[in-house]
């Protein structure tokens, strides 16, 4: 029995009904307007954007994927007592999560630039890689919610676990890691630094979204710095690959913890 | 131009070359031309030893008029005063390692003038020796870019000499796009140096000079002006100098230097000082650099002001201390303070060193958290409550409203 689409279906239905994604679209649409405006549209505006993708598409995927897993309980538990597949259900749950949410930031990110004609050619080059690491930071984000969600039944503690996984990946592991190099001082400390950099998927997606834009001359540098670690090309499938790994490894471990869990 | 050439051949004693002869060699002309005649070199692909201008001659080339070096020798030497060499193309001296071939030598020679030729790969393009008020301008000076820093000449090379007056020439493809050393009295004006493999221009033990206009492009480095006292460097743009350890323009144990209404955009430094004493810089615009402005330890009594500062990823960086260098009434985009008594000028002092820069002098691969939001988190908290960046680099008094576009 094939149960994933009518599950999928009602999961989307559920999303889109939902007024907050209303909310997502209208916050990052006017905040690409006002930095289209105000930044005059070029590479700066990119550049802003970079930030608001990195801070809050996780926090978005977090939170709307602890609350997703809560939300959706007496409807697993009842699909549960079908001749259902485990596997079948989770992967409706998460893409039932994850797709109107990456959505939403994706049509939220692009209207701006759409309605001020910026959309094709240099600046669509320009945003296309920020789209791509929105949406994996979504995906990741929402699969961590999940994995946090099934791991803690109580629905404060586990929104409280999932900002607090924010909090680390968002600022704080960025202080530790500074630390780390004022620590060590001169000497050449970029491949390390950049080892533990992969561990946080947020550092990732800026390091990326940093190597490929050129809004300043000093990225030039932050590049040759990767540069010099790994090479670049090398560098960024690496960056890619760890990306990917952040996707793949918590969906396992959620999978896992689904399967095993008893409701 | 034809009634130019009438002009020319009226004017006095006139030899033609042409490959139809009656002369077929720029040689065997000038032998045939006294001293205050010209020597008009016709249309043609002219393949002879070096030529030795030992009097007072003009060389007039037509259009077409090649000297072809067939990549084994030097093309043209100056060994007399009041020499002019004009609307040639030289092309293909082969490289050297052993001597400074150059396309065209002067030695030790007055007034020379060498005019709206071409240069196209030549190892040395103009090479000046010892040479009193030259004048090198107009000319098109392309080199064959090499791997080896070794394999390449420069473009214009004066070395030893006084009053060179070097203008509105285009030079790509060298080592150095202009290398000027013990020069005095240099003048370097609207040369356009892009795509060197080292520097735009590179200026050494150079006293008393001054260079204005230029445009400094996609070199390897900018500019680099070392050694050298009363230095004038104006209204010059120095942009796109990018790489792990590029400037616009490095200042080394200079002193006595002014710099006024220069652009530096998008380099990875704009300007690079280190050792420079006195440096007096008014109204120049840095935008878009890595680091706008980077001043080492031993830097000191130089004044900076007027100046604006806009989108670079830090304004201003310093090593060490600090230094005693005088920041007053810049604009920085930067700025987060207000002016009540609306004087134009800010009332509370603006830091424009950020923590953040501190923390990249000491450790290069924190760059690698640029746009963080700790980072950012940790400099608002300095800005709010200063502890580790330097006290004495602060503007008392910046601008509020950006000064206008140039001087």
């Amino acid at each position: 029995m094939n149960t994933l689409a009518p599950l999928l279906r009602f999961s989307l239905r559920e999303a889109f009904r939902g007024r907050w994604l209303i909310g997502v679209v209208c916050t990052l649409a006017l905040t690409g307007e006002l930095l289209i405006r105000f930044a005059g549209g070029g590479a700066t505006t990119i550049v802003s954007l970079i930030d608001v993708v990195l801070i809050l598409t996780p926090m978005l995927g977090l939170v709307a994927g602890t609350v997703q897993v809560h939300h959706a309980r007496e409807l697993t538990e009842l699909l549960l007592a079908q001749p259902v597949s485990r596997r079948r259900l989770f992967t409706g749950l998460y893409l039932g999560n994850v797709i109107p949410l990456a959505t939403a930031i994706v049509v939220g990110l692009v209207a701006p630039f759409l309605w001020h004609g910026l959309l094709f050619g240099e600046m669509g080059m320009r945003l296309a890689p920020l789209l791509l690491v929105a949406v994996g930071l979504t995906g990741i984000s929402s699969a961590l919610a999940f994995l946090v969600a099934l791991r803690i039944d109580d629905r404060v503690r586990a929104l409280g676990a999932a900002l607090g996984l924010w909090l680390i990946a968002a600022v704080l592991w960025d202080g530790l890691i500074l630390l780390l190099a004022v620590m060590i001082g001169q000497r050449p400390v970029e491949a390390p630094m950049l080892a533990v950099l992969a561990l946080n998927p947020i550092d990732v997606g800026r390091v990326l979204l940093l190597l490929g834009s050129d809004g300043a001359a000093l990225l030039g540098y932050t590049g040759a710095v990767v540069q010099h670690a790994l090479g670049t090309e090398v560098g960024r499938a690496a960056l890619v690959l760890a990306l990917s790994l952040w996707l793949v490894l918590p969906l396992a471990a959620a999978t896992r913890a689904f399967q095993r869990k008893s409701f | 131009m034809m009634l130019s050439l009438a002009v020319l051949l009226i004017a006095g004693d006139t030899t033609v070359v042409s490959p139809a002869g009656p002369y077929r060699t720029i040689a065997a002309a000038v032998a045939a031309t006294p001293a205050g005649g010209t020597v008009l070199v016709r249309s043609g692909r002219y393949r002879e030893p070096l030529i030795v201008l030992n009097r007072a001659v003009t060389i007039h080339g037509e259009h077409g008029a090649i000297i072809d070096g067939e990549g084994q020798h030097a093309l043209m030497v100056i060994r007399a005063d009041e020499v002019t060499v004009q609307g040639l193309t030289f092309t293909a001296t082969g490289g050297s390692f052993t001597e400074d071939r150059a396309a065209l030598r002067a030695e030790n020679a007055h007034h020379c003038r060498i005019l709206d030729n071409r240069f196209e790969e030549t190892f040395f393009a103009v090479y000046l020796a010892g040479t009193v008020a030259c004048e090198v301008g107009g000319n098109r000076i392309a080199g064959t870019m090499g791997r080896v820093e070794a394999a390449m000449g420069n473009g214009v090379h004066s070395w030893s000499s006084r009053e060179a007056d070097i203008h509105d020439n285009i030079i790509t493809g060298h080592r150095d796009g202009i290398y000027l050393e013990f020069n005095r009295l240099a003048n370097v004006r609207n040369n356009r140096s892009e795509h060197n493999y080292r520097y735009g221009m590179h200026f050494m033990y150079s006293d008393s000079s001054h260079y204005t206009g230029n445009t400094f492009a996609a070199n390897g480095g900018g500019v680099a002006v070392m050694y050298t006292k009363v230095v004038t460097m104006e209204r010059n743009t120095f942009a796109d100098n990018g790489g792990p350890t590029s400037y616009g323009l490095l200042l080394k144990e200079i002193a006595d230097a002014q710099l006024i209404g220069n652009l530096f955009r998008r380099n990875t430094t704009g300007l690079l000082a280190d050792g420079a004493d006195r440096v007096i810089a008014t109204g120049n615009r840095f935008e878009e650099n890595g680091w706008g402005l980077r001043l080492l330890g031993s830097t000191s009594g130089g004044t900076i002001s007027g100046n604006l500062f806009r989108r670079n990823s830090f304004d201003v960086a310093v090593n060490g201390a600090g230094t005693s260098t005088d920041f007053t009434g810049n604009w920085w985009e930067s700025y987060h303070g207000w002016d009540l008594d609306r004087d134009g000028r800010g009332d509370v002092p603006h830091h424009p060193v950020r923590l953040f820069a501190m923390l990249v002098e000491h450790a290069q691969a924190s760059l690698l958290l640029q746009r963080s939001l700790f980072v950012r988190l940790l400099d608002a908290a300095e800005r709010v409550l200063p502890v580790l960046t330097p006290a004495n680099v602060i503007d008392a008094r910046p601008l509020m409203r950006a000064p206008k576009e140039g001087v």
